[in-house]
């Protein structure tokens, strides 16, 4: 059984029956402790039914009973009878569309909930896989799309049943010919009822994904906006935005034309069944096997009976939207996560070991493209260590590896002689400040922002490591200070200042082993030096590896590794790399020179 | 509910659509009323005499009746709901259109999440009114104003006694109408916040990590989601009161008409039959009055979130073309700064006043320390920013005068941050000008020194680049910047610190090779390297957005200010190397 269900996430789209209803039962999963809710609600529905049938029998009593007899405190007695059971019918309803909606609501913020969790669990390489605009509309507008069914479609599903169920059986108690005679429409209400699910059920699922892709459109263009500005690209991304938006509304119009037919199609389906009592019954009556009395009834029912079925062929829409919005949304949540932590972290191995080591490390981003080779080397416990390399060397990438945002195709990283992937993954990452080359500010006050690996920090500690990095100086003339609020990406801030936040962020972790990845590439000279020197003390005895283009940033460094093209290359102190004159003393001299030359002249 | 209003424009376009739709939703609710006619006169001739030709009759009709009213079914969905999908088309293009018209600023102030809920959810809600918004009331008010005049024929007192609950019905609609609309509002508002929220983890997503506050994410989260939720729950109570309580309202008119007709037919002045009948005609205005609930719920979210749209709409951009835009006699790429202040807000520091004059092909640097104003001031030429005062002249013309894609299309700038699309290289790479030859494409990829990178790539130029760029190294997307700002072939190039990420190496065969590119052309650097400046024809210094000293390198040097102090220290950084 379980392997089945396992199979048929593979290949959704070939084994549809099968996939829906493991759908189904997923979701009834989801229905969880609301299941009682529900069928209270359910309950709730058939009673109100109940009452609110019972109007036009009481007003038949009361015509029957009192006004022919004159009574009048008989008629007074049985409208207000009339009113009490409106009132309870009334509150019934109410409460039973209460119920069904706070199910509903439940229901959703579980899987919103859930949805985000895993998005939180899922690695790295997924969001280099997939744009944000696509993933917001998983947890935006395709859980919303499921509302509607535990919401509301759900219970009228369940009721629409019941009375066909209901109905079904009187039918048959009354007369079982007229009954099969009846019910011989319905072949035909499945084969369309077959043949509409297929087509629609497509046109859902094209509907699903192009609103994703154009919601990912949308958002990356937002995001780029001022790009798409500079470089007046707005009519051709317009053209391609409406290109998206059309192809949209197509498949709206494609499903809507498909429901146009289906509609009246299980009308006429009912028409032609009460056409066929209409014919058949009095037929029969004729020949005097029914009573007149069975197939007015009859007819009633029927009437009734293909109600709820044009109810649930209503009901259709919703549960299709659903079945197409939650296959989505479960594909989150069977995504496998690519760097999970490991079952059985292992304990520390005795001993004395290094405090990083790269042993043979190969990896690739994509197949066999090889980013690093055979890397290894060792950073000792408060050593300091610079990375340095042409541009698409792979410097970040060894950071990034370090953090686990990827896990290595060969080879292994130790840390304190443990391999990286025993760590449990919060413990890994706590030992590591990183200054990112790219940027991050969230929306929330500069405090906020600075507090953000470290939520429990004083303020004091807050304004320390500002001061340390120079941050300070900027932050003391925002008018609000440290509780400025901070627009989307800190986008009311210089690209420097920015830098100094995130500097300040690492710092505040205290962390083991301090990264920084061109974290000072658009700070101005003075700021830097400034920082340098602090740092300095700060880390006085702290591990650290730093990686930059501008060599006097690196110049007190205990050993320099130079990679190229993937490789270490070369790996000493200053001067040993100066006499080995290789790539690193190209560097210099390029780099250096120059000043050397600039302050000849 | 005025918002609604804002649609008509939108509605005129169809205008024969909506028409025909209209007709034949009446034709649709003309003929199901049908249906149960001719199930009545079937069913008294049953009990009368019937043969056999009779039946099939009966039976034959009720089906062709079922065929035509299908018919009309058919015409009126595809064409009212078919409008509303079209409606919708059309206003999600306008809001786009109207949102890349938005400058900069803009941007600041509003969140990418709350501007993609306004264009997803709260348009949903908007074209959800316009489909059942025309069908609902046609078929609620025909069969209303339908069974009315039959009750009118048969008791003029007791149909104007069933038109009592009007009032009160009325009144519960607006009274919930206005509830609703409010609740909608707060919905839509903590809406917007989630999907910020989420939007602003999943951009983060690496920091997130980098940092371990998932956890924390995920109950920040999770409280948005709550109170989301609780505001839909006290949505869904009064929204749960709609049709019971239209129900309720109908059923207390119903035992009037029980009460005070009894009393007719009692004191005789009315007849059994005709009451019979008035209460049977009174059911079939049940259905309506529940639809006036659903349809004033419906109508009311419409609204709130028309509003909300019509928000994003109603923000005139600040940064707009010149009405009538002026040319300049010709364009050389001179650029002149007349009295320019600008602010971003009143409490933030100011920069300026600047004077100061770029002549066409000449190079110039601006240098000073983080937060001194230098991405602010050339952001002000391609108007991403309009000064607060004074004026910024491009060729004799102001900025605000020129036609806004032709002042762009002079000026390209390589951004401090370089933002990529999720395209091929290829694409990013002409970004800016589809219309460029291959060779030329290629010229500039050289220049930047990008091509070699490209080469190592497996699928090369068709590589597919990540989100914003995450696929590329630092370095490799600031060149990709600059050989897509090289493409554009622009008249004034502007490199915002455009080298800092990549290796002293590669930026000075990229300087070389971009003397030769800039030659006719006006440039303008910004960094933090005196290396990159120094052969500029003129270099600024800013400080706190001021204009501190101006001159070439070794006119600076001379003037032993905050420029040679910058030069010292980089030379002492590298002595200090040397000599170690
Ligand atoms: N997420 C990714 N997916 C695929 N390829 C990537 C990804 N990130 C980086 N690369 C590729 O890996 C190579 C090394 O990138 P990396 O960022 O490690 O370089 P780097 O040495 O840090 O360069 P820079 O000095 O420019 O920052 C580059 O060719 C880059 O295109
Ligand atoms: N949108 C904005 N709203 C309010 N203030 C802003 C905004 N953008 C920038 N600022 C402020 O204006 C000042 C100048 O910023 P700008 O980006 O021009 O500096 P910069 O000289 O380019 O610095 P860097 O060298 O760090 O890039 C800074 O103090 C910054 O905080
Ligand atoms: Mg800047």
């Amino acid at each position: 059984m379980s392997k089945n269900s396992n199979s048929a996430g593979e290949d959704r789209d070939v084994v549809g029956k099968a996939y829906d209803s493991m759908l189904v039962r997923r979701l009834w999963g989801y229905v969880g402790d609301q299941k009682a809710k529900l069928f209270l609600a359910v309950f709730l529905l058939l009673l109100g039914s109940a009452a609110e049938l019972a109007g036009p029998w009481l007003s038949k009593v009361a015509i029957d009973k009192y006004i022919a007899s004159g009574d009048t405190t008989g008629l007074i007695r049985i409208v207000i009878v009339f009113v009490v059971v409106a009132a309870l019918a009334g509150a019934l309803r109410w409460s039973q569309v209460y119920l069904t909606g706070e199910a509903g609501q439940i229901i959703m913020y579980r899987m919103r909930r859930d949805v985000f969790d895993k998005l939180q669990r899922l690695s790295v390489p997924y969001f280099d896989r997939n744009p944000v605009g696509r993933l917001m509309t998983r947890i935006t507008s395709d859980v919303q799309a499921l509302y509607e069914l535990f919401g509301s479609g759900m219970v009228a599903i369940f009721g629409d049943v019941f009375m066909l169920l209901g109905i079904t059986v009187v039918m048959f108690a009354i007369n079982w010919k007229l009954a099969l005679l009846t019910l011989t429409v319905i072949p035909v209400l499945l084969l369309v009822t077959f043949a509409f699910r297929k087509v629609v059920r497509d046109l859902y699922r094209r509907t699903r994904s192009q609103i994703s892709a154009l919601n990912g459109y949308l958002q990356e263009n937002l995001t780029g906006m001022r790009i798409v500005q500079l470089f007046g690209r707005e009519e051709h991304n317009f053209a391609r935005f409406q290109e998206q938006n059309i192809a949209l509304k197509n498949t709206y119009l494609k499903t809507i034309f498909f429901y146009a037919l289906f509609f009246p199609g299980v009308e006429l389906i009912s028409a032609l069944a009460v056409g066929i009592i209409i014919w058949g019954g009095g037929t029969m009556m004729i020949a005097g096997v029914v009573t007149v009395g069975t197939l007015v009834a009859f007819l009633q029912y029927v009437e009734r009976f293909y109600r709820p079925v044009r109810d649930l062929a209503e009901k259709y829409n919703i549960l299709q939207a659903a079945m197409a919005a939650s296959e989505r949304v479960f594909q989150v949540l069977d995504e496998r996560v690519e760097v999970a932590d490991s079952g059985s972290p292992s304990a520390a191995p005795a001993g004395v070991y290094p405090f990083i080591e790269f042993r043979g490390v190969w990896f690739a981003y994509k197949d066999e493209e090889w980013i690093l080779q055979d890397l290894s080397f060792v950073v000792q416990e408060g050593e300091s260590i610079a990375v340095v390399g042409a541009t698409g060397a792979g410097k970040t990438t060894i950071i990034s590896l370090l953090q686990r945002f990827y896990d290595v195709q060969r080879g292994e990283i130790l840390i304190r002689g443990r391999n990286i992937t025993d760590y449990p993954l919060t413990e890994l990452r706590a030992m590591l400040g990183i200054v990112l080359q790219d940027v991050f500010i969230f929306a929330g006050t500069v405090a906020d922002n600075i507090r953000y690996g470290r939520p429990d920090a004083s303020e004091t500690e807050v304004e320390d490591s500002s001061r340390v990095v120079c941050a300070d100086r900027f932050i003391e003339r925002l008018p609000e200070k440290y509780q400025e609020p901070m627009m989307e990406r800190g986008a009311t801030l210089s690209t420097g200042q920015r830098q100094l936040l995130a500097f300040a962020r690492a710092l505040l972790r205290k962390p083991d082993l301090l990264i920084l990845d061109e974290a000072t590439a658009s700070i101005d000279t003075e700021t830097e030096q400034l920082i340098q020197q602090a740092i300095r003390r700060v880390l006085e005895g702290r591990t650290s590896i730093i990686i930059a283009h501008r060599l006097s940033t690196i110049q007190r460094c205990d050993r320099i590794l130079v990679m190229h093209h993937g490789r270490l290359r070369e790996q000493g102190t200053h001067e040993e790399l100066l006499t080995l004159g290789g790539i690193y003393h190209r560097l210099y001299r390029l780099q250096f020179g120059q000043v050397a030359e600039a302050a000849a002249s | 509910m005025k918002s609604l209003l804002h649609l008509l424009p939108y509605l005129k376009k169809y205008k024969t659509h909506i028409t025909w739709g209209c007709v034949a939703a009446v034709f649709t609710t003309g003929i199901s009323a049908l249906a149960p006619w001719i199930l009545k006169l079937a069913v008294d001739d049953l009990r009368e005499t019937v043969t056999a030709g009779k039946l099939a009759m009966y039976g034959g009709l009720f089906v062709g009746t079922a065929l035509v009213g299908g018919v009309f079914r058919y015409y009126m969905r595809m064409l009212l709901i078919g409008m509303s999908r079209k409606v919708e088309q059309d206003l999600r293009d306008r809001v786009f259109s109207h949102l890349q018209a938005q400058p900069v600023m803009y941007y600041t102030r509003h969140r990418t999440g709350d501007l993609m809920a306004r264009m997803t959810n709260d348009l949903d809600s908007v074209r959800n009114v316009l489909g059942p918004g025309f069908m609902y009331p046609i078929d609620t008010g025909l069969t209303a104003i339908f069974s009315l005049v039959l009750m009118l024929m048969l008791s003029v007192k007791l149909t104007l006694l069933t038109l009592l609950i009007t009032p009160l019905v009325s009144w519960s609609v607006f009274k919930l109408g206005k509830v609703t609309h409010r609740l909608t509002t707060d919905i839509q508002e903590q809406y917007s916040r989630l999907s910020e929220q989420a939007q602003e983890n999943l951009s983060g997503a690496r920091v997130v990590r980098a940092f371990s506050q998932e956890q924390q994410e995920i109950e920040k989260f999770d409280e948005l989601n709550q109170e989301y939720v609780s505001r839909n729950l006290s949505m869904t109570r009064v929204q749960a009161l709609f049709f019971p309580l239209m129900g309720f309202l109908f059923e207390v008119g119903a035992a009037l008409i029980l009460l005070v007709g009894g009393f007719g037919i009692i004191r005789g002045e009315m007849t059994l039959g005709d009451f019979v009948a008035f209460v049977g005609y009174l059911g079939m205005l049940a259905w309506p009055m529940i639809a006036i609930g659903w349809v004033a719920n419906l109508l009311q979210r419409g609204a709130a979130s028309m509003k909300r749209i019509q928000e994003m709409l109603d923000t005139e951009p600040e940064i707009q073309s010149a009405a009538l835009p002026k040319s300049p006699s010709a364009r050389t790429g001179r650029v002149e700064f007349r009295g320019v202040r600008f602010m971003y807000s009143p409490t933030s520091p100011s920069l300026g006043v600047l004077d100061f004059t770029i002549e066409a092909g000449q190079t110039v640097a601006f240098v000073g320390a983080t937060g001194s104003g230098k991405t602010t001031l050339i952001n002000l030429i391609p108007r991403l920013l309009d000064p607060t005062e004074g004026q910024v002249l491009i060729d004799g013309v102001p900025t605000t005068e020129w036609d806004l894609a032709e002042l762009r299309r002079c000026v390209a700038m390589v951004p401090q941050d370089a933002f990529m699309f999720s395209e091929t290289v290829y694409n990013n790479l002409v970004f800016g000008n589809p219309a460029a030859s291959r060779d030329q494409a290629m010229a500039s990829a050289r220049v930047s020194r990008i091509d070699k990178d490209v080469e190592t790539f497996s699928a090369g130029y068709e590589t597919m680049v990540g989100e914003r760029g995450v696929t590329l190294s630092g370095g490799q997307k600031g060149r990709l910047a600059l050989a897509r700002a090289l493409v554009r072939d622009p008249l004034i190039l502007i490199l915002d610190d455009a080298l800092s990420a990549v290796d002293t190496h590669t930026e000075e065969e990229i300087l070389s090779g971009l003397r030769s590119f800039m030659k006719h052309r006006t440039s303008i650097l910004i960094s933090h390297r005196v290396s990159t400046v120094r052969e500029a024809d003129r270099i600024f210094v800013l400080r706190e957005g001021a204009i501190v000293e101006e001159g070439t390198h070794s006119e600076l040097l001379e003037n032993n200010g905050i420029y040679a102090d910058m030069e010292r220290r980089q030379r002492l950084e590298a002595e200090l190397e040397m000599t170690e």
